[in-house]
C-alpha cells in the first residue's frame, strides 16, 4: 500500500487554503518544522504567529484572533495542546464557540522513539466532553486534506487529530470528504467495523484477510468522532448485528465509546473495541511494531471479529 | 465616547442655558486648534482632549479637571464622581440580592472600569459588535459586577436587569459571558484574559485596524504562568495598541499577595519583559485617565499601569479582605449604603 504523510499534505493545503482565505492565520508553539506549518510560514510570515513554546498562551491569542474576525489554525502536537491547554480549550475557546481550529499532530503512538511523554491517547476524549466541538480523525493523507478545507469552511470550534509519519493511503486523491458524514470503505454482511485514523486501512486490511475466511465485513471510516453519523451507526447494528471499533487511542472516551454511546441508548448490540487498554506507551525504534505491542493491527482487528461473532445471538 | 458632538452640545446648551450656535461656534474653535478631536455623528466619536488640549487645559485649570468632567449616562450628563459612587451602591445591591459574589474585588477596580468606559474608550453602546471600538478584557472576571454595572449605565442594558445576576436564566452570568452586551471577552479562570487581549491587538495590527485593546487583571491572578505567557507574546510583536491595567489591591483569596506568593518587585517584573511601565494610584479618576492617556505616547511595545487601589473600597468596614467572597447582609448593607450616601 502506497504510504504518505498527512501531515505534509496538511502542511502544503494549509499554504493552498491560506491563498483563497486572508483571514487565515496560524498559530505555532515554535514547532513548525515538525508540524509542518513552516510552508505557510515561508509564504504568509505577515499570517504566522510563533508564540514560542507556550500552548496555553496560544490557545488564548487563537482565541482573541478568533473573536476579531480571523480564522486561526492552531496547530501543535496533541498531547501538548489537548492535555496541558485543555482548560484554556474549555473556557477560552468551546464556551464562547469561538471559530478556532486546533491541528493536533503526533498524535498516538506515532512519535514513537519520543516515548510516552510524547504520545497522546486521551486527546479524542477529551476534546470530544466539550460542547461545541468537533472532533475530527482522518485515515490518511488525502482525508486530511478534505478535512482541514472541510473544518475552515465550517463554523465553531474543532479539533483534526494527525498522526506524524506516513501512513497508507486509502482515499484516491480528490475523494471526498463531508464532515459529519461516514465513508463507507467496504460493505458486508456479517459484521462491521468502525475505525478511525491509520486504523482505517488495517480494517481494511483485516476484511480481506477474513473473505478467506468467508466472513462478509463491512468497513466503515468513522473519520468525524464528533457529531458522530449515528445513522451510519445504527444502520451497520441492523444490517450486520455486530460491531468492532479500532482506534488509535484509548478504549476509554474515543471512538469505541462513542459508537457504544449510540448503540447501547437504541439499538443494543454486540461491540468489541480495539484500542489501547488503558496503558501508557513507550519509546520504540519504529512506529508499526509499537502499534503491535498493542494489538493495533489487521491481525488485532481479525481477532475481535472472531470475539464479536460468537457474541452474536 | 461614543456620543455625538451635536448630542453632547444640545445637552450643556439645556444645562447651562447658552445657545447652541454659540456652542458649535466655540467646539469648531478649539477643533480648529487641534484643542479638541471629534468626529461627525456617523463615526461615534466622542469628544476628546487632544494632547495640546489637555496640556492647555491642565495649565488653565493648575490640574483641575474641565468640568470635573461630566459624562454621558443612560440618564443624561452626569458627574463622574457621582457614578462612581453609584456604581459602588448598585453593587452592593447587586451582591446582597445574588446571595454570593466577589465584593471587594469589585469594589477595587470600580474607578478604573469607570473611567475606561466613561472617558477612555471608543464604544457605542447602541453598536455593540461595532468593529472599530476599542476592546475590553476583564481578566479577573470575578469582578464581574462591577463591569456590569458599569455597562448598564453607560447603556448596554437596562440598569433593573443588574439584578437578575447569577440568577438561571439570566444573561448576568457569575462571570463575563459575551451572551451580555458589551462584553468582548468570556473569562473567569484565572489567567487567561491577556492571551485573549494579545490576540485582539495582533488582529487589529494585521487589518491595520485603529481600536486599542485593554485589559485588566487582578493581581493575585499574577501567580498564573499563562499570564507571563502572554506578556512575553506580546512585548515580543510589539503591541502598543495593548494596555494592561493591574488592579493592585494587596489581597488574593487567603491573604496578603505578599505572604502568598510575592510579587514584588511587580514593575520590574513587566519592565524586564518588554512591557512600559507606570505606576498610579487606581481609586484616584485623574491617576488613571493621565496615566492612560500617556500610554498612546509609547510606541513599539505594550503598556501596563500598576493601579494602587484598596480592596473593599469605599466602605469603611469592607476595606481589606474582609469581604473577599462575603456579601453583605441586611444590616451591612444598609450601613454601606448610608456610608455612600
Amino acid at each position: 500500500m502506497l504510504q504518505l504523510s498527512p501531515l505534509e499534505y496538511f502542511g502544503r493545503a494549509l499554504v493552498t487554503i491560506g491563498m483563497g482565505h486572508d483571514e487565515l492565520v496560524v498559530l505555532d508553539p515554535d514547532v513548525s518544522a515538525s508540524t509542518k506549518t513552516s510552508y505557510f510560514a515561508e509564504r504568509f510570515p505577515e499570517r504566522f504567529i510563533n508564540v514560542g513554546i507556550s500552548e496555553q498562551d496560544m490557545i488564548g491569542v487563537a482565541a482573541g484572533l478568533a473573536a476579531s474576525g480571523k480564522i486561526p489554525i492552531a496547530c501543535g502536537f496533541a498531547i501538548f495542546i489537548a492535555g496541558r491547554a485543555w482548560e484554556q480549550i474549555a473556557n477560552s475557546v468551546a464556551r464562547p464557540n469561538l471559530n478556532v481550529k486546533i491541528v493536533a499532530t503526533h498524535s498516538g503512538f506515532s512519535p514513537y522513539a519520543d516515548g510516552d511523554s510524547h504520545q497522546s491517547f486521551g486527546d479524542v476524549a477529551l476534546m470530544r466532553v466539550l460542547p461545541n466541538m468537533k472532533v475530527v480523525v482522518p485515515a490518511d493523507a488525502v482525508a486530511a486534506v478534505g478535512a482541514l478545507e472541510a473544518l475552515v469552511l465550517s463554523q465553531g470550534p474543532a479539533y483534526l487529530r494527525l498522526g506524524r509519519g506516513a501512513t497508507p493511503v486509502v482515499y484516491e486523491e480528490g475523494s471526498d470528504f463531508t464532515l459529519g458524514k461516514a465513508s463507507l470503505m467496504r460493505d458486508g454482511a456479517d459484521v462491521t467495523v468502525i475505525a478511525s485514523g491509520v486504523m482505517v486501512s488495517m480494517a481494511v486490511k483485516a476484511a480481506a484477510m477474513l473473505e478467506d475466511e468467508a466472513v462478509d465485513v463491512r468497513v466503515i471510516d468513522m473519520h468525524t468522532i464528533k457529531p458522530i453519523d449515528a445513522r451510519c451507526v445504527l444502520e451497520a447494528a441492523k444490517n450486520t448485528g455486530a460491531i468492532v471499533t479500532a482506534e488509535e487511542h484509548s478504549v476509554i472516551g474515543g471512538l469505541g465509546s462513542a459508537v457504544s454511546e449510540v448503540l447501547s441508548q437504541n439499538a443494543p448490540t454486540p461491540i468489541q473495541m480495539v484500542g489501547i487498554r488503558d496503558r501508557f506507551g513507550e519509546s520504540s525504534r519504529d512506529y508499526w511494531s509499537l502499534l503491535a505491542k498493542h494489538g493495533l493491527t489487521a491481525e488485532g482487528i481479525t481477532k475481535a471479529v472472531h470475539s464479536v461473532l460468537d457474541m452474536k445471538p | 465616547m461614543s456620543t455625538s458632538i451635536t448630542s453632547i452640545l444640545r445637552e450643556i446648551s439645556k444645562k447651562f442655558n447658552v445657545p447652541l450656535s454659540t456652542l458649535k461656534r466655540n467646539s469648531k474653535i478649539l477643533k480648529d486648534l487641534n484643542l479638541i478631536t471629534y468626529g461627525d455623528a456617523t463615526s461615534f466619536q466622542g469628544v476628546e482632549l487632544t494632547e495640546l488640549g489637555q496640556f492647555i487645559a491642565k495649565l488653565m485649570t493648575r490640574g483641575e479637571p474641565p468640568l470635573g468632567h461630566l459624562v454621558q449616562t443612560r440618564s443624561g450628563l452626569r458627574s463622574l464622581g457621582s457614578v462612581i459612587k453609584d456604581t459602588r451602591k448598585t453593587i452592593l445591591r447587586m451582591l446582597a440580592e445574588a446571595g454570593s459574589g466577589h465584593l471587594g474585588a469589585s469594589l477595587s477596580a470600580i474607578e478604573i472600569l469607570v473611567v475606561l468606559y466613561f472617558l477612555k474608550m471608543r464604544h457605542d453602546p447602541r453598536n455593540p459588535d461595532w468593529v472599530g471600538r476599542d476592546r475590553f478584557v476583564l481578566s479577573k472576571g470575578h469582578a464581574a459586577p462591577a463591569l456590569y454595572a458599569v455597562l448598564a449605565e453607560v447603556g448596554y442594558f437596562p440598569t433593573e436587569e443588574l439584578f437578575s445576576l447569577r440568577k438561571l436564566g439570566s444573561r448576568l452570568q457569575g462571570h463575563p459571558d459575551t451572551r451580555t452586551l458589551g462584553v468582548d471577552a468570556m473569562t473567569g479562570s484565572l489567567g487567561q484574559g491577556l492571551s485573549i487581549a494579545v490576540g485582539m491587538a495582533l488582529a487589529a495590527k494585521m487589518d491595520g485596524a485603529g481600536y486599542k485593546v485593554y485589559v485588566l487583571l487582578g493581581d493575585g491572578e499574577l501567580n498564573e504562568g499563562q499570564v507571563w505567557e502572554a506578556a512575553m507574546t506580546a512585548s515580543h510583536y510589539g503591541l502598543d495598541n495593548l494596555i494592561a491595567v493591574v488592579d493592585r489591591n494587596q489581597y488574593q483569596l487567603t491573604g496578603k499577595t505578599g505572604d502568598v506568593k510575592s510579587l514584588e518587585p511587580l514593575p520590574e517584573k513587566w519592565g524586564s519583559l518588554g512591557w512600559e511601565v507606570q505606576e498610579t494610584e487606581g481609586n484616584d479618576p485623574e491617576s488613571i485617565l493621565d496615566a492612560l492617556d500617556r500610554c498612546s505616547l509609547t510606541s513599539g511595545r505594550p503598556s501596563v499601569i500598576i493601579a494602587k487601589t484598596t480592596k473593599g473600597k469605599g466602605v469603611s468596614f469592607m476595606e481589606g479582605n474582609k469581604f473577599s467572597r462575603k456579601v453583605p447582609n441586611a444590616d451591612e448593607l444598609k450601613r454601606a449604603l448610608s456610608e455612600l450616601s
